[in-house]
């Protein structure tokens, strides 16, 4: 099969216009050496109904296993207004808008998440997104360094508190372009980057410090006085941020004092958590929002509104001398193909939830994490590993190793967290968890009780 | 598709409306009075205020006011806009591939994993190459790997002084822009007359600098590098290694492969050879492939297969891998929709595709051709795309490719791509992809027939074009002059909203 609507007869009537005896022969100026007689290794063509039951069949072997990982990635429960828009032929099946005329749906679309975008951020302009959180956060450091006239450095600071994936993707997207991440260490009671850790750097050449709230163990850090420490040096900040915590917590745009200067420069996240569904960890999106005064300095398309030639309102991409296309070896970025299917979804998840919706989800796996962890920690051997507040995900420490208590708990259907020891070895045997607004009171007891029977088992065993 | 504008849904908001049988119930305040004060939001997020109807019937508007395959013939090259089958939609979707958590145990995924290791064969055995990371997220990020990989392989050498990446000067806009994301600085090489690059400026840019070259092939002029193995010759006897853009795979595919070519690192855009849908810009995926002595430097993580069981190779198992260029393993949805159709082609569907892609784009050149339309290469077979000129047309007539491309939307087909490669003046990149019939092609054939006429008899309705689009042409130097990137209230804006 492969979806070719011509008949015998097309071909042959094709074949003549061409002035050509075969298909063959309009392949002839490939170097006959070179041509392949056949391909092995591709097994034969299955029919839809066919490959419909294998792909069944494999789904239904990984089953839907009682999930509390996040640790980046987050289930929440998906309207299904919000798929049935996406996959939308008009939607699913159209490219860039480079024709603006014939793509204003797909252009007001990008708008309109622009908007939402910015104001959840609390900043002014956002792009219409990149590939995803990690590499976003690779984006922005890249980003600062541009825009930071001021440094020369090419240093960034990065808590170990962020996001080890990120930290790792930001290093693999940047690095070759001497930018140097240097780690800041954290507080292993409290969770977070103390203020004192940065007194080092006082007085050094620093391009931007990249801060993630809620940390990657839900801790949140004292965004205000990072913020304004870096500012008071002339450093960017670059925020890495979960959307849904926003309906909540203070947006990057407002962190440190108030006055001119308040707030980071970029915001970078992923926004899967906004209608995007886990599926094994893409495709997500992520999003870039910034201050008006770097906008030129922002890798990936933009829409802008302006007017048509019989005065009216439209959409067009924009600035679009800042992109490969146009500056080739000198644009703020190679990105071409974004996630642009995944920004609308966030565009109708947004809208159905509204700032109302979206605190309530917020709040709503928040108040289920607190349910989650209170009932971890009531198992004997099991307690709270840092002090001080999170948001909707928090680390717990077991009185033993974590992976063989994860793996039976796997095997009876509950993913009961993350283990933190290939990242996070010094803070000994601990897990991450979260819960999300989809867990009910009898999933939390269920992992719960799971757990202590597991424990009980591992000390009498 | 339809011609009434839609207002923003900022302006159907009204406070304390809300699709609420969407949400959560209500945890009450006490749910939250752990969260600090200082660290607490202000003021509410400008979202919609609208009900369930009005954001489903906002957006559905929207979708009316696009062409797409679905809907439209859309020819747009480079971009292989063939069909996307259902199928594969609806597989990638079935909940428990949408419901698996990125970090699950391979013991919870064993069935996923499966799709991706087959999945990286296949890629394998269409490229010819030895191994195949599945992780970068476009066609870009796949180049960026590559290069990368290209200069870890020199770095580990000791080889520290090739810093340059060749690309022939119709290259497309990434393979520039990731030499640069590499720290590589760029080296351009022209192309000759027939389209193939110039062999003697190659032979004078290759040195002990020349990390590598970027290729496409077919290239993007639309016709074929017929002496790639004398450039492979000459870029690996001067220390150099081949890159090959893989977005032209759809017009080799089963014919001839890139490690055959003597290419030393591939991509390949699953959005386009494979079919996965663009999105309205994206997602797409590019995967990359190596031959064996760029596989210790592949990003991870990668499915591997120890006896019976799938499992991830990561750091541990490539200690000199480039690293990782995604939070998780990258556009796993996309990766599984290309999954089922490759499934679906098998490999005689495959040689079926390149096949008629290259049929139906050599029968486009040929009516064109007699239609009156110039060929950039009259000489050349085309690929699996063409390219028409239309500078006689742009100095006899004063009406451009652009005008040609806005005309062909009020006919009701998406304009080919224009002013790419800008080597070709006034140009049309014109794919019509496997996917699309005699019939389709012929009334584009004559719709391009009718709009040369139009010209030569009512030139202003061509540049005046498009006329039956929701929108007239936009004015792109205000956009980029006067700023208006987000929604504000009523009075805020220098434009107001249409509705
Ligand atoms: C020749 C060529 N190279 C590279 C790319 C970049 O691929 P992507 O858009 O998937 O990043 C494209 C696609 O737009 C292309 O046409």
């Amino acid at each position: 099969m492969a979806f070719i609507p011509h008949t015998r007869a097309d071909v042959e009537s094709m074949l003549a216009a061409i002035g050509v005896g075969s298909i063959e022969q309009l392949f002839d100026e490939i170097p006959a050496n070179l041509r392949l007689a056949a391909l092995s290794n591709v097994p034969e063509a299955l029919s839809e109904m066919e490959v419909g039951r294998l792909m069944t069949e494999r789904a239904r072997l990984d089953g839907r296993p009682l999930c509390f990982i996040g640790a980046g990635a987050y289930e929440h429960h998906i309207p299904a207004a919000v798929w049935a828009i996406a996959t939308r032929g008009e939607f699913y099946s159209a490219y860039t808008p480079y024709q603006a005329e014939a793509s204003q749906g797909t252009l007001q679309l990008l708008y309109e998440y622009q908007t939402m975008m910015a104001s959840l951020t609390g900043m002014e302009v956002s792009n219409a997104s990149l590939y995803d959180g990690a590499s976003a956060m690779g984006e922005a450091c890249l980003m600062a360094v541009r825009a930071n006239r001021k440094s020369r450095s090419r240093r960034i600071l990065v808590p170990s508190t962020v996001n080890p994936h990120y930290r790792r993707t930001a290093a693999a997207v940047a690095g070759n372009q001497g930018l140097v991440f240097e780690e800041l260490p954290y507080c292993t009671e409290e969770g977070c980057v103390p203020a004192g850790a940065l007194a080092r750097y006082d007085g050094e050449d620093i391009t931007a410090l990249v801060i993630q709230q809620p940390n990657f163990f839900g801790r949140l850090e004292d965004v205000d006085a990072l913020c304004d420490w870096a500012h008071a040096r002339n450093i960017l900040v670059v925020a890495v941020v979960n959307p849904t915590s926003l309906a909540l917590l203070k947006p990057p745009g407002e962190w440190g004092s108030q006055g001119a200067n308040k707030g980071a420069d970029i915001a970078v996240g992923d926004g899967q958590p906004l209608g995007v569904p886990l599926s094994s960890g893409g495709p997500y999106f992520g999003f870039m929002t910034a201050r008006m005064e770097h906008v030129r300095q922002m890798p990936g398309r933009i829409v802008g509104r302006t007017l048509d030639a019989a005065g009216r309102a439209g959409f067009t991409l924009t600035l679009q001398a800042r992109e490969q296309h146009i500056r080739r070896a000198k644009a703020t970025s190679n990105i071409c193909t974004n996630q642009g299917l995944l920004v609308t979804a966030a565009a109708v998840y947004l809208s159905l939830m509204g700032p109302a919706g979206l605190e309530r989800v917020a709040a709503a796996s928040h108040a289920r994490t607190r349910e989650l962890v209170g009932a971890l920690t009531r198992v004997p051997g099991v307690r709270r590993l840092f002090r001080g507040p999170v948001f909707h995900e928090e680390a717990i420490a077991l009185d033993r190793p974590a992976a063989p208590v994860l793996e039976k708990l796997a095997a009876r259907g509950i993913l009961a967290g993350l283990d933190l020891a290939e990242h996070y070895p010094e803070l000994g045997p601990a897990l991450l968890v979260c819960a999300t607004e989809t867990k009910t009171s009898a999933d939390i007891e269920r992992c719960a009780g799971a757990l202590a029977e597991c424990l009980r088992e591992a000390r009498a065993a | 598709m339809s011609s009434r504008l839609e207002k923003p849904i900022f302006e159907y908001s009204v406070t304390g409306r809300g699709a609420e049988d969407q949400w959560p119930r209500d945890p009450g305040t006490a749910a939250t009075d752990d969260l600090p004060a200082k660290l607490r939001r202000g003021k509410r997020p400008l979202l919609p205020e609208v009900s369930e109807l009005e954001a489903v019937r906002h957006f559905t508007r929207l979708s009316q006011l696009n062409f797409s395959i679905d809907t439209h013939f859309y020819p747009l090259g480079s971009c292989t806009m063939k069909y996307n089958p259902k199928a594969c939609n609806q597989y990638a979707m079935l909940p428990e591939y949408l419901a698996r958590h990125p970090l699950s145990p391979e013991s919870v995924g064993q069935g996923f994993l499966a799709c991706m290791y087959e999945l990286q064969e296949m890629l394998k055995a269409v490229t010819s190459m030895q191994a195949v990371a599945l992780s970068p997220m476009a066609g870009a990020q796949g180049e960026f790997a590559g290069v990368a990989m290209i200069r870890a392989y020199h770095r580990a050498r000791g080889d520290l002084e090739r810093n340059e990446i060749i690309v022939p000067e119709a290259a497309h806009g990434t393979n520039p822009a990731t030499a640069t994301m590499c720290g590589c600085v760029v080296r351009e090489v022209p192309v000759d007359a027939q389209g193939d690059v110039d062999l003697e400026a190659l032979a004078a840019a290759v040195g002990p600098k020349t990390a590598g070259i970027m290729l496409t092939n077919p290239s993007t002029l639309g016709v074929f590098e017929r002496r790639i193995e004398e450039v492979a010759r000459m870029v690996h006897a001067a220390g150099g290694l081949l890159y090959y853009d893989g977005a032209n795979l759809n017009a080799i595919l089963g014919k001839v492969r890139p490690g055959d070519m003597g290419f030393d690192v591939v991509h390949i855009n699953l959005h386009k050879t494979f079919s996965t849908p663009h999105g309205g810009g994206g997602p797409g995926a590019g995967p990359v492939g190596v031959s064996a002595r760029l596989a210790p430097f592949l990003p991870v993580p990668i499915v591997g297969r120890r006896g019976e069981r799938y499992c991830w190779l990561t750091e541990r198992d490539l200690p000199q891998s480039i690293g990782r260029l995604s939070g998780f393993m990258g556009n796993a949805g996309v990766l599984l929709r290309a999954y089922v159709y490759m499934r679906m082609l098998g490999r005689e569907g495959m040689v079926k595709v390149s096949e008629h892609a290259t049929l139906n784009a050599n029968y486009l050149l040929a009516q064109l051709t007699r239609a009156g339309f110039d060929a950039a290469y009259p000489t050349r077979r085309a690929s699996h795309e063409l390219i028409i000129t239309l500078r006689r047309q742009a100095k006899e007539l004063g009406v451009t490719a652009m005008d040609f491309a806005k005309r062909l939307l009020d006919h009701g087909m998406h304009a080919p791509t224009t002013y790419f490669p800008l080597l070709v003046p006034e140009c049309l990149l014109i794919e019509p992809t496997e996917t699309e019939s005699k019939a389709a092609l012929d009334a584009f054939v004559a719709a391009m027939g009718d709009i040369l006429a139009e010209a030569v008899k009512e030139p202003e309705r061509v540049t005046g074009a498009p006329h039956t689009m929701p929108v007239r042409r936009l004015d792109d130097v205000r956009a980029a002059k006067q700023l208006d990137l987000t929604w504000k209230p009523a009075g805020a804006h220098a434009i107001p909203s249409t509705s």
